[in-house]
């Protein structure tokens, strides 16, 4: 086999990695349009604010510090202290759910059987507010997450497949943070199946997807739904914020994985959760493998902003639900 | 007291199509007609025609464009960013391509380019709905930046990457360039807006308006009584998309004057017209100004507060702005999901009945 077929199968395992993270994002958006039938635009800004949360909870960041010195001319940034990773975690799970119920209280009350649209602008709203409160409370610039995840190359990949090339092959280069990340996202994709298959809370979920009306009269409160989905949606963009925040920083440019993760629901259906891990590795595999053969030679390169989308639009000329999506039924 | 239909008789058929039916209404319109084009060009300087007064104007072109789409037509597009994009580089190309070609034609024809493009982009329409359609404008924006940035054509082959406005005159007035007077890009915007905002109004409410609403009320009873839903969705996405590249060739030729595509046309650009259009009021062409200059003034307004009365830093300056535009969103969404417009309608109700509350 020559060396550039294996480079090709290396760019193959990339994406795939690449497609379980945008499978991680796209699950968050599946979660919340499942249960309230909101497009949740803040998905991606929620992984940022949670990203920025841990940060700040674990180096001991003063919140507010920086409009604070702007308004009295004090000069603060810090507590002084540095809070265990474990407990940082389960501090911003809270923050997370706190926020849930924030948005449960003050928006998702409000905005009951409004037209989908106006709920998909209102998160846009949204995702405009915590992107400012995010960076107010924070500050802006550039933080780096530390994790205890071990990154760059992995020597043990790299070694124990360079005997399948010739003598110009030197291995697979994956990165440890990615090998792990693909794990996290596999363990938590699986948990929350098995969550929403067999417990009492995860059928009562799927019971308010199906249908809201039904579901209220059985006796299933659908604002202690709406918080649970939320705080649901908010942990898997703690997650998703962390892998991507120890890959590169945590930055502004987190919160346009939800971008990444539009694609994916159109190809995969907003309604269902094999859809979105699926989609989500077609996407990865499909824009990566692109810009291997394609793009980087004949186009120029940075290819992988569009690819997605055009792939998704392509494919629902012909199949308009997605991959796994319900048959859409319209009456008059 | 003033504002009553009573009184004033329509004796022909002219008098009753009339756009503003009221004549309290018709008055008012032409006074803002009057100081649009007599008062305010012989007291603007540069700091307000700059900061306020052009982009107010060409915003609020985009945000009729993106009205008629959106509102009108009900198509959610996040594509405004791209189609704006379009309209800049095609006006770049037409102008350095055909350096006599007059420059009020050339933001024309970039306009009828991008409508060109726009109904390409809304092909899928008939096929995709709601969200997905949402999210497959999206596609547009990013594929038509990458496309501008990568394609070196389109630049002329300038190392910056960068589009710079060629100096056009009309009449004898500097219109593009360095070295131009704020009352005269002022007043050349001015004429372009008030032009397309009369046609906007008589476009939607006549034939094909109506066809456009009947699609966003509902597309498939719509089909049944015999509108053309191709003709609909495709005239709205061209026309939309009309007036988004005139407001996007605007932008860059006589605004700006140099632009670098992914900045000045990424997809916060996109969210910005829709907020216009959901504060203003979906379905209002008087909403598309209301929007379009709320806005513009709000930051103008913050940054005058925050940055030079309490002298704070223009980035935490900016991260409140940020928070503060989501906020209004979403409590405009919940109190007034019909944006300023409504509002007005509200205000002109209360004055028919004043003084008597019944």
């Amino acid at each position: 086999m020559p060396a550039e077929f294996w480079y090709g199968v290396e760019v193959l395992l990339n994406g795939l990695m690449a497609g379980v993270m945008y499978s991680l994002v796209a699950l968050g958006f599946v979660l919340i349009f499942k249960a309230s039938g909101i497009f949740n635009y803040a998905q991606g800004v929620m992984a940022l604010f949670a990203a920025q949360t841990l940060v700040g909870i674990q180096t001991g960041l003063v919140p507010f510090s920086h409009m604070i010195n702007a308004m009295f001319g004090t000069k603060i940034h810090h507590f002084g202290w540095n809070v265990p990773t474990f407990a940082a975690i389960l501090l911003t799970i809270g923050v997370m759910v706190l926020f849930a119920i924030i948005v449960e209280k003050l928006i998702l009350k409000h905005l009951v059987n409004q037209e989908p649209i106006i709920l998909f602008m209102a998160t846009i709203g949204l995702a405009y507010f915590l992107e400012g409160f995010g960076d107010l409370m924070w500050g802006a610039e550039i933080k780096k997450l530390d994790v205890g995840i071990p990154q760059g190359g992995n020597v043990w990949v790299e070694e124990s497949t360079a005997f399948l090339g010739g003598d110009d092959f030197y291995g697979f280069y994956l990165d440890t943070l990615d090998i792990y990340a693909t794990v996290i996202a596999i363990v938590l994709v699986a948990s929350l199946v098995l969550f929403s298959q067999y417990t009492k809370t995860g059928r009562a979920l799927r019971a308010v997807a199906d249908d809201h009306q039904a579901a209220l009269s059985v006796g299933i409160s659908l604002r202690t739904i709406w918080v649970i989905v939320w705080s649901i949606a908010g942990f898997v963009a703690l997650v998703a914020g962390v892998m991507w925040g120890a890959k590169s920083g945590v930055q502004f440019s987190l919160s346009l994985i939800a971008l990444k993760a539009l694609p994916v629901l159109m190809l995969g259906g907003f309604t269902s959760i094999p859809g979105a891990i699926i989609g989500g590795l077609i996407i990865g595999v499909g824009e990566k493998m692109f810009e291997f053969l394609i793009g980087a030679p004949f186009l120029g390169g940075a290819t992988e902003n569009w690819f997605a989308y055009m792939l998704a639009l392509i494919f629902l000329i012909f199949r308009p639900q997605g991959l796994f999506g319900e048959k859409i039924i319209e009456r008059v | 007291m003033i504002y009553r239909e009573v009184g004033d008789f329509k004796t022909t058929y002219r008098d009753d199509g009339q756009t503003f039916p009221i004549h309290f209404d018709r008055m008012r319109y032409y006074v803002v007609l009057l100081v649009a084009f007599c008062v305010v060009p012989f007291i603007v300087n540069d700091y307000w025609t700059n900061a306020v007064l052009l982009p107010f104007l060409i915003y609020a072109i985009a945000a009729i464009g993106l009205n008629i789409l959106t509102g009108y037509c009900g198509q959610v597009s996040l594509g405004t960013g791209g189609f704006m994009a379009v309209g800049a580089y095609a006006c770049y190309k037409l102008m350095t391509s055909f350096p006599d070609l007059n420059i009020f034609f050339c933001v024309l024809l970039s306009g009828a380019i991008t409508a060109l493009v726009g109904m390409l982009f809304g092909l899928p329409s008939l096929r995709i709905k709601g969200f997905y359609l949402a999210v497959a404008t999206l596609a547009a924006q990013f594929f038509l930046v990458w496309m501008f940035n990568k394609v070196s054509w389109f630049y002329n082959y300038s190392a910056s990457g960068q589009i710079n406005a060629p100096e056009r005159t009309l009449l004898g007035y500097k219109i593009t360039g360095a070295e131009t007077s704020a009352p005269v890009t002022y007043l050349f915007c001015l004429v372009l807006v008030v032009i397309l905002a009369i046609i906007a109004r008589n476009l939607t409410r006549g034939h094909l308006g109506r066809s456009w609403m009947a699609i966003r009320d509902m597309d498939i009873a719509a089909e049944i009584i015999g509108v053309n839903p191709l003709k609909a969705k495709l005239t709205a996405f061209g026309i939309s998309s009309f007036y988004i590249g005139v407001a996007g060739a605007l932008l860059f030729s006589v605004y700006l004057g140099a632009v670098e595509v992914g900045e000045v046309f990424g997809i916060q650009k996109s969210f910005l017209v829709l907020f216009m259009i959901i504060i203003g009021g979906l379905g209002s062409i008087f909403g598309s100004f209301a929007g379009a200059a709320f806005m513009v003034l709000l930051p103008v307004l913050l940054k005058n507060v925050l940055v030079g009365m309490l002298g704070w830093p223009t980035d935490i300056a900016t991260h409140l702005e940020f928070a503060i535009v989501g906020l209004l969103i979403v409590v405009f969404l919940i109190l007034e999901p019909h944006g300023l417009a409504q509002l007005w309608r509200i205000i002109k109700e209360k004055l028919r009945l004043w003084p008597f509350p019944h």
